[in-house]
């Protein structure tokens, strides 16, 4: 039980520390007018990595969220610049990107194809779509987003949570819920963990494959109506490459790549940490922006490389308290065994 | 095969090739047809010129990378790096070019720092065992970062002929980068197909674990094969640099890791690994660049690609995925089971 929780309470421990060095060196970075920045700035990165983690969890990969983001800008801007509502236009956006992800997800689960390739070939579409509705940035200048940037709940010390943040909180909040407490996010866990044995479990392998791909993208239009509302403005070539940041971010926050482990909580944490780096740079000023990457790039192997040490010890536990089946069985078999065993508990417990 | 057809008669290599060949035929005539002068070829200053060299010399890069990519998936991995390597490459041999090297050390120097980036991700998924999707993030995470971090965040210009020729000279009138991508691929299949080599990355491909048993070092072929592909995208990054007369860390090979996989999966080497094919990915390859040219010759918007790129990869997905020979079981099961039930009604008749 206590080792499921080891890789998050790694993770919060990286922010705390990060945030105590740059605490030394920059006092002010601890106030909540950082803090309050940190929300609104990261708002679309923190709701569009909830949607990730449910894929990544169910052992998948979405290569087209940050397309799809872009798509919503720019979908957005065009039709208000045409006279449609903003609230019509939110709900049509998010509808089609449910669609989007629905297709996406069934061709993943019926034609047995790896995720990534699907999602690339939705992140094209997303994106040539976005081209051909306008390759010009387009500004928002509708009364109901200046009313709702000016929206807030005031902090301590002047800091300001604006309503972008208040939405990727209250996200990463229901995402928290959905995975941890619903019949739903159990049945990502078990698909993560071994995809036959959750079939054999009764677990409906399509329904949820298809809902947890129309997940990621209605939260990626979601995220793509926050970026709008931050921007005021939709342009085709922006949000490109947040769906590396994205899966760094969940990666950092202690869900493993293989699918079967991982929490929404440590994800969110995983964007704080990406968006902590940023501020780090703009308070030094003499660092380049490019750091950002090298550093994610490093925490990155770092933890991928603690999550594989993690389950090739778990491994070895499992070799030196020998049942009579996997006695025999060869090295990389053990440690894929171990996966299932794992996901077992997971299922318990939730 | 109860008829033979005159597709059935064709030597083996031919006829698996057909598709593409086809896929082939079919772009460049849809060329022709929006630029009836699409095939015309004039020599002019010593250096052929014409729309049909032009797709081949600005298809060399993904043609170059998707060499390297091919073997990568065909031990059912991936290499997503690819692009970011590129930048490092042609950062490394503009930095170089600039400090007073010579063209043969800036070149070399590239290269060994592409096959190094090869080695670093063969470590991670050889001996680490990370998959390969997540291991080759890393470095296409950090990558353009360590490019930025040698051109110290600036695009790097560089005037050396000798290293500019690599893009813009010509051999005995082909465009160099054309030359370029034949000898790799001349090379390649010699390295892979005249040694047991590209046996042993198929047999990866199809199971790792039985062919450790078998006796096949999998860590170092595993190894060799991301060391090549790294080698590929470090010879692609060098004219990418050279093509443009500079290192422009952001943008050098952006996407191009996408276009890659593409033409591997055009030519029909199956993304769940055990086969490959790499005269067909070099056609995939000119495919792609075919369909780019004819886009951008009817007129139509560039942007317009990634739709039609989009649309290729779904029918390609659907061609290999087995849901044509699903319907056909389901079809044959209804059969049998529409005749079992029929001979029952004639056995209960008879009773």
């Amino acid at each position: 039980m206590r080792k499921r929780f080891l890789p998050l309470l790694v993770t919060i421990l990286v922010f705390i520390l990060a945030y105590a060095i740059c605490t030394l060196q920059f006092p002010k970075i601890l106030s909540w007018r950082v803090v309050g920045n940190l929300m609104t700035d990261n708002a679309f990165l923190g709701v569009v990595a909830v949607g990730m983690t449910f894929v990544i969890i169910s052992g998948g990969i979405d290569l087209s969220v940050g397309a799809v983001i872009a798509f919503t800008g720019v979908f957005l801007a065009v039709t208000i610049q045409h006279g449609l509502p903003p609230e019509l236009a939110f709900i049509l956006v998010i509808g089609i990107a449910a669609i989007f992800g629905a297709a996406m997800g069934a061709m993943i689960h019926y034609l047995r194809t790896p995720p990534f390739i699907v999602t690339l070939a939705g992140m094209f579409l997303a994106r040539g779509s976005c081209f051909l509705m306008t390759t010009n940035s387009v500004p928002v200048d509708h009364p109901l987003y200046v009313r709702l940037n000016e929206i807030f709940v005031q902090l301590p010390q002047g800091g300001r949570l604006s309503l972008v943040g208040i939405i990727m909180l209250v996200t990463v909040v229901a995402g928290s819920l959905l995975l941890h407490q619903t019949r739903f996010g159990t049945n990502v866990f078990a698909l993560g963990g071994n995809r036959a044995a959750a079939a054999m479990m009764g677990v409906p392998i399509a329904r949820t494959t298809i809902l947890i791909y129309v997940l990621s993208a209605t939260l990626s239009a979601l995220a793509g109506i926050v970026y709008s509302l931050y921007t005021s403005s939709g342009y085709s070539l922006a949000a490109v490459g947040v769906e590396l940041d994205t899966i760094a971010a969940v990666v950092i926050g202690g869900t493993l790549l293989t699918g079967g482990q991982g929490f929404v909580l440590g994800t969110f944490i995983g964007v704080l940490i990406q968006g902590l780096i940023q501020t780090y740079i703009t308070f030094d000023g003499t660092l380049s922006s490019w750091w950002t990457k090298i550093v994610v790039g490093l925490l990155l192997f770092a933890f991928i490389a603690f999550h594989r040490l993690l389950v090739v010890l778990s491994a070895r536990r499992l070799q030196a308290a020998p049942s009579p089946q996997r006695r025999g069985q060869p090295a990389e078999t053990r440690s894929a065994a171990s996966q299932p065993a794992k996901t077992s508990t997971e299922v318990r417990s939730t | 095969m109860s008829t033979e057809s005159a597709v059935t008669r064709l030597p083996a290599a031919l006829r698996q090739a057909l598709p593409q060949i086809i896929a082939l035929a079919a772009v460049l005539l849809a060329d022709w047809l929006i630029f009836p002068d699409f095939f015309q070829i004039r020599l002019q200053d010593g250096r052929l010129f014409g729309s049909i060299v032009d797709v081949f010399n600005r298809g060399a890069p993904v043609a170059i990378l998707s060499i390297g990519m091919t073997l990568v998936i065909a031990t059912r991995g991936i290499d997503l790096s690819v692009g970011a390597v590129m930048a490092i490459a042609g950062a490394v041999a503009a930095t170089l070019i600039n400090g007073g090297h010579g063209m043969p050390v800036a070149v070399l120097a590239a290269l060994a720092v592409g096959i190094g980036c090869g080695l670093w991700n063969g470590l991670l998924v050889a001996v680490l065992d990370i998959q390969p999707i997540v291991a080759t993030l890393i470095l296409m995470v950090a990558g353009r970062g360590i490019a930025q971090l040698i051109t110290e965040g600036q695009i790097v210009t560089f005037v050396d002929p000798a290293l500019i020729a690599v893009a813009n000279g010509n051999l005995l009138g082909i465009p160099m980068p054309v030359v370029i991508t034949l000898v790799m691929l001349a090379i390649t299949i010699l390295l892979f197909r005249s040694t047991a080599l590209g046996l042993f990355i198929e047999a990866i491909g199809i199971n790792r674990l039985s062919s450790t048993y078998a006796g096949v070092n999998t860590r170092i072929v595993l190894t060799i094969a991301y060391a090549w592909c790294g080698l590929t995208a470090a010879v692609a990054g060098i004219i990418a640099a050279a093509n443009i007369k500079g290192a422009d860390a952001n943008n050098a090979g952006l996407w191009l890791e996408l276009d890659a996989i593409l033409a591997v999966v055009i030519g029909g080497t199956s993304l769940f690994g055990g086969r490959f094919r790499l005269l067909l990915s070099f056609i995939g390859a000119i495919i792609i660049q075919a369909m780019n040219t004819g886009i951008l010759l009817s007129g139509f918007k560039p942007e317009f690609n990634l739709i039609v790129k989009a649309a290729v990869i779904i029918v390609i997905l659907i061609m290999q995925s087995n849901a044509p020979a699903l319907l056909q079981n389901r079809y044959r099961r209804w059969r049998e089971r529409q005749g079992r039930e029929q001979e029952r009604g004639t056995q209960g008749g008879a009773a």
